[in-house]
């Protein structure tokens, strides 16, 4: 489509948002087509100031293979929405993680509860949308443009569609987030939007589909490389998964609301199927693509073993798909999908581990790079925060284990050390090694901030899982205390003001982990504008010297 | 790509031969305590899935060699526990409440199954150290609107007070006498004042003689001459530092003017018997039992 053709379909689609705004049939849809309305607005307008230069690729800049061959003869890469996706990442980012500061305070002092808007019930999904799709999301989306791009020495297939991609994904969180503030939700934990939210997001998906798998289709090396099976399988699980947890019959197609196709003990399978391969192949198999090619490059080693990484894949990819009834054990669910959920969860751990180990192994001959290079650091720390709570799930899931830590802050703890360790800490890895090559500049602003980062996250989640722990098996154990005469011993109130100190703790770990989130931000910032911190190096010229291993 | 194979310097392992933007791929084996704890695994599950019910069949599933199921072994656990309690539920029921703390062993199970039913039932409105709040009493203090003996307070916890459904709630409403204008806002005022004169909060406010008169007049039929309250009538004591809408002039001023009268539900028909006579015991021991 060429601009003026894309000007006028986002008019259009304003116009249509005004038609919403008037004959909704409720007000939420009337209040929420009136927020699409001024966003697509303001969308034809930054359109119509688009200059053409921006419009076309930027060449290519600064890379080489090993051998130096070829890179010449590669296309211009189409960098420009990973550029935008760096920035919405980190933005993003910081958005998500203040609101699960503010959360978490909630939880600990609940009159900072505001009514309505800022209810714990609202902030919630905004919080775990904001961190997984948003953040984690924008992470995913650029970083597979980047990698998809350079490891097929292809240009992202679709002309402009990468940029709808991009634009469309962020109209999508925009959506999303207002509509949980003003009351918008169908109740199914991290699948909340309403209908028409989540056919927009389908729309989305499928084109980012499109341009992946085309630029895959299209590429010029022999053999697709390892990260782009777990960025594809990411793409086209996520797809499947939204599409049947989200079958709904709205209402009314002016109205908000929508009932789910499902109902009763299938409704629940099937929102925990697709809850819990959001965290397999979102949090998980979209990561590790992300993993296997920053990895690799930012140690400039060759990844461990080929051939684990084919096994654990196929294995990782097969495994998880089955293991979403663990999140219902000892409820309605028939025993024998409980059972199920809980062998296969057992068998996904040394799948998952393959990841780990083929990470960290990559590291071989390259382990001084621990202590000189923070990026890589932070890589190891994302891969073992990633080990152990791909040990702690299944070990969860077992059913015994299950019915102290179901229902406890345990499991809040077991998704943070995931999300914070593994998602966050790769994420911004990426991104820091990114965002140099994306603007051209030489180095990042400052290494040692880096490196401040890295301590402040790693110090946030450490608070933050431990204190998970104690809390999560504290509760547990207070609600299963029965006495000598065989009554309970405790009220529900009563487990709930034990909670009170490992709460205003969780903010603590929380806010170190925004505060790292912010010295990032800032790092980038400055980056971008092109300086660069005349500081002391990290390490001194003897200490680098000395060999390997 | 070249047509012999590359081997990486540092590892002397061979690669696969090829390289995507510079990353290569060594051919090392699958690391052997990886494939064995996986194998370990894979075993684990087969068995576990023999011995529990695992497979779904078209109208049935596998039940396995164990013959387990969650809803067998619940029911199995709530009849242990049934059981276990049996003999002493079957003696509270046949004993009466006043008769149950001379017998220790049914005295210690009662007050515990009592505490168990109250964070259930009670702690809601009075507070799960029973301390109470606005509006809603204080269970460890000896002051007690409708009597404190063990009698007194089965009844009011099976029939509940001012619940409209239970045929034998008991009622109490002090008359309105600001909002209908049996007295005027003077009158109320110095009540008030001379309210709080007799729990010894002093304002220095002298009683000109007409107040007291007033307050024989209007309150003391429930309250008592003395303002001491009087379970029967389920008045409260107001010469005491327990008020349950405030000591402060205008608190006392407004529940004059305008008696909040609080409700308690009736739980006889709702716990049954056994337990309200648990319930019964456990608040009686709590400190302020009569």
């Amino acid at each position: 489509m060429n601009q003026a053709a894309q000007v006028i379909a986002v008019a259009a689609a304003a116009l249509l948002a005004l038609f919403g705004a008037a004959l909704g049939r409720d007000p939420l849809f009337q209040a929420h087509a009136w927020i699409l309305f001024f966003v697509l607005v303001a969308a034809s307008y930054l359109l119509l100031q688009r200059k053409p230069a921006e419009a076309a690729a930027i060449p290519f800049k600064g890379a080489t293979t090993k051998s130096g061959d070829a890179v010449s003869a590669a296309p211009a890469y189409l960098d420009g929405p990973i550029r935008y996706g760096a920035v919405a990442t980190v933005f993003w980012g910081i958005a998500g993680f203040l609101v699960g500061v503010v959360i978490a305070a909630q939880l600990a002092w609940p009159n900072l509860n505001l009514e309505p808007y800022l209810n714990f019930g609202r902030l919630r999904p905004l919080h775990t949308s904001a961190v997984i799709f948003a953040f984690g999301g924008n992470a995913l989306i650029c970083t597979s443009f980047w990698v998809v791009q350079r490891t097929s020495r292809q240009r992202l297939f679709g002309g402009d569609l990468a940029w709808f991609v991009f634009w469309g994904y962020q109209l999508f969180i925009i959506m999303a987030a207002t509509g949980y503030l003003l009351g918008v939700t169908q109740s199914r934990e991290y699948a909340e939007p309403e209908w028409y939210v989540d056919l927009w997001l389908t729309i989305v998906w499928v084109a980012y589909l499109v341009v992946f798998l085309g630029t895959i289709m299209t590429r010029r090396e022999p053999h697709i490389y390892v990260a782009n099976w777990f960025y594809l399988s990411f793409i086209v699980t996520v797809a499947m998964l939204h599409v049947v947890n989200n079958l709904a019959l709205p209402v009314s197609l002016m109205g908000v609301k929508s009932y789910s196709l499902f109902a009763g003990v299938q409704d629940a399978l099937t929102q925990w199927w697709y809850g819990h391969n959001a965290v397999g192949f979102f949090l998980t198999a979209g990561f590790l693509g992300m993993m296997y090619y920053f990895m690799p490059k930012q140690a400039e080693r060759p990844v461990y073993s080929y051939r684990l990484s084919i096994v654990h894949f196929w294995s990782l990819i097969f495994l998880y798909i089955w293991a979403g009834p663990h999140h219902l054990h000892y409820t309605a669910l028939p025993d024998w999908a409980q059972t199920l959920g809980m062998v296969f969860s057992v068998m996904l751990w040394m799948p998952s581990w393959g990841g780990m180990i083929n990470g960290l192994m990559t590291l071989s001959g390259a382990w001084d790079k621990v202590r000189t290079d923070p990026l890589i650091r932070m890589m190891v720390i994302a891969l073992a925060f990633y080990g152990m709570s791909t040990f702690e799930g299944p070990m969860m899931s077992i059913k015994s284990v299950n019915s102290l830590s179901h229902y406890t802050d345990w499991t809040i703890g077991h998704v943070h050390s995931g999300a914070l360790g593994w998602v966050g800490m790769i994420s911004f890895a990426a991104i820091y090694y990114l965002v140099p090559k994306l603007w051209d500049r030489s180095r990042l602003y400052s290494l040692r901030m880096v490196n401040w980062h890295f301590w402040l996250a790693t110090l946030g989640i450490v608070i933050y899982a431990a204190v998970m722990w104690v809390s999560g098996i504290t509760q547990g154990l207070m609600w299963r205390e029965y006495d000598q005469e065989g009554f309970l011993v405790y009220s529900f109130a009563e487990t709930v003001a034990a909670m009170h100190p490992y709460y205003a703790m969780r903010v603590f770990g929380g806010l170190l982990y925004l505060a790292g989130a912010l010295v990032m931000a800032f790092n980038i910032y400055q980056t971008i504008r092109g300086r660069q911190r005349q500081e002391r190096p990290l390490v001194t010229a003897a200490t680098a010297a000395q060999p390997a291993e | 790509m070249s047509d012999k194979p590359h081997v990486d310097e540092i590892s002397g392992v061979e690669t696969t031969g090829h390289e995507w933007d510079g990353i290569r791929e060594l051919n090392n084996p699958l690391p052997r305590w990886w494939v064995w704890i996986f194998y370990a695994t894979i075993v684990f599950s087969i068995g576990y899935a023999i011995y529990y019910p695992s497979i779904p069949l078209l109208n049935d599933f596998t039940k396995g060699v164990g013959g387990y199921s969650s809803r067998a072994e619940l029911n199995q656990e709530l009849d242990a526990a049934a059981a276990a309690k049996a003999g002493l539920l079957a003696r509270l029921a046949e004993t009466d409440v006043t008769e149950i703390p001379s017998d220790p062993e049914l005295m210690r199970f009662a007050v515990s199954g009592g505490a168990a039913a109250y964070r259930v039932n009670c702690s809601q409105c009075h507070g799960s150290g029973a301390q109470g709040g606005f509006g809603y009493p204080n269970l460890n203090d000896d002051a007690w609107l409708w009597g404190g003996d063990l009698q007194s307070l089965y009844t009011t916890i099976a029939h509940g007070i001012r619940f409209e459904t239970d045929d034998q709630t008991r009622y109490s409403e002090m008359p309105a006498f600001g909002r209908d204008g049996i007295l005027d806002r003077q009158q109320i005022k110095a009540l008030a004042l001379y309210v709080r004169s007799l729990a010894g909060l002093d304002d220095g406010w002298v009683d000109a003689g007409e107040t007291e008169q007033s307050f024989l007049d209007n309150c003391a039929a429930c309250h008592g001459e003395d303002g001491k309250g009087m379970a029967m009538m389920g008045a409260p004591n107001l010469t005491d530092a327990i008020w349950l809408y405030g000591s402060e002039t205008d608190q006392i001023i407004r529940q004059i003017s305008e008696p909040r009268h609080g409700v308690m539900p009736a739980w006889g028909d709702r716990l049954g018997d056994v337990t309200v006579k648990q319930l019964t015991l456990y608040v009686h021991q709590l400190g302020g039992g009569e």
